[in-house]
């Protein structure tokens, strides 16, 4: 689904943002904060979805919207430094200009999951499209039943969010759980894989909503042990990512299966694509 | 007052066992509790004990000479701690920390090995029961090792 807001209708032309923050999360992901140069194009988005992010002379990336979606000044993006665009991307100066086109794709089924429960699991940067959704839920607590968020990350100082997952797990009807895969001794936290939390969540299947976003593999594991937990296939969604360009479903560069994951996803049901994550070939 | 008997009784990891198997765990059972900080097993002693928590965190540590100790996992509420007291050499493969203040139930290996030895039954459930708790282990490991947040470059 292409979002279109004002007198935009070009999905293909960049719109000009200005940099008005970059902080640093970890010693290589950055989250940035972007508002519309003009008062004319505001920035209104749903849960899960991306935007190609334009550095220009460098290239275009597609970059999950990491953001509160009641904020429509601003666009907040969460951006890991591995390669020459996102490297440039991060180092942009406050007051340096970034074009934007979208917001493209589907989102998290977040009206769908209404007055249910919602299960949140998140494996390294796969916090970032997510959390978006965590505010939407907080935002609206009496909407939705209990919000448990299971978040994993390499290790403690590469974990997103610290500061905000302390505040979530502070909401009534909330549970957080973090592990990392590598602890030092100073960390007191869990230690062992995503999946390793599902023994301390305290879940409750038949109501339920998850909703999943991190590497492949992991999401692999997360679905399996989901379904052990007895959530239905059809209430678990993946979010999954390609190397996107057009955005809009033209180009094929995202081609997954009979999918673009641009336009069709990136936000899928787990039915829909069950076959093809594992399948070698994609 | 909770009763050893209806703890274990109630454990998940006991669950469906026969009241006179549960009757055998208890009498090989005790109530222990350990600082934070200080070990509950050692690499290389002898392995004659394990442990289901009670209250707080254990950490998994593997020792690497030149190294600060690697935490390989951490186990807490409602998990087992231990299992090489079940196979020969009977001698810890890593040592076990107390993150937080542990409160656990010590089961004497030594007299449960016994007592699988004579009744091959109760050796049976135990042994069901170890075998999922290594195999869930193990898959954790697996995607451990696959180190999957890593950037792939």
């Amino acid at each position: 689904m292409i979002m279109t807001t004002g007198t935009i209708t070009d999905p293909m032309l960049p719109q000009p943002y200005t940099v008005r923050d970059v902080a640093k999360e970890t010693p290589d992901t950055f989250t940035l904060r972007l508002e519309p140069k003009t008062a004319a194009n505001p920035s209104s988005f749903q849960p899960g979805q991306f935007s190609m992010l334009w550095v220009f002379g460098v290239g275009e990336l597609p970059i999950s919207i990491s953001g509160d979606p009641a904020l429509q000044d601003r666009l907040v993006y969460t951006v890991r430094s591995v390669g020459q665009a996102t490297h440039a991307l991060v180092n942009r100066r406050v007051g340096e200009g970034v074009g934007v086109r979208g917001p493209f794709g589907t989102g998290w089924p977040a009206e769908a999951a209404r007055g249910r429960d919602v299960i949140v699991v998140a494996g390294g940067i796969g916090l970032a499209p997510l959390r978006p959704l965590i505010y939407q839920v907080l935002q609206n607590r009496d909407d939705y039943g209990r919000l448990l968020i299971l978040y994993g990350a390499r290790s403690p100082r590469e974990l997103l969010y610290r500061k905000e997952l302390a505040a979530w797990a502070r909401n009534r009807e909330t549970q957080v759980l973090v592990t990392v895969d590598y602890g030092g001794l100073g960390w007191r936290g869990h230690v062992g894989v995503v999946t390793t939390l599902f023994k301390y969540a305290r879940l409750q299947p038949a109501p339920a909503v998850a909703m999943v976003c991190g590497p492949e593999i992991m999401m692999r594991f997360v679905t399996r042990e989901l379904e052990n937990q007895g959530l239905s296939r059809d209430n678990i969604y993946l979010s999954m990512e390609r190397n996107m360009k057009c955005a809009v479903g033209f180009c094929g560069h995202c081609q997954y299966g009979p999918h673009f994951i641009c336009k069709d996803g990136p936000v899928f049901r787990y039915e829909q694509i069950r076959n093809l994550l594992e399948k070698y070939e994609l | 007052m909770e009763t050893l008997e209806r703890i274990i009784a109630e454990h998940p990891f006991f669950h469906g066992l026969d009241d006179d198997f549960v009757a055998l765990m208890v009498s090989c059972a005790s109530n222990v509790r350990f600082q934070a900080g200080t070990y509950i097993l050692k690499e290389g002693d002898p392995a004659n004990t394990f442990y289901l928590i009670r209250e707080g965190k254990v950490a998994v540590e593997v020792f690497a000479p030149q190294h600060k100790p690697i935490i390989v996992a951490t186990l807490s509420v409602g998990e087992i701690l231990g299992w090489s007291w079940l196979l020969p050499p009977f001698q810890w493969k890593f040592h076990a920390r107390a993150v937080d203040d542990v409160r656990a139930i010590a089961l004497d290996g030594k007299c449960l090995r016994a007592k699988c030895e004579e009744n091959h039954d109760l050796g049976y459930e135990v042994l069901k029961r170890f075998v999922q708790i290594m195999e869930q282990r193990l898959e954790a490991t697996r995607l451990q090792l696959l180190d999957v947040y890593a950037v792939k470059r």
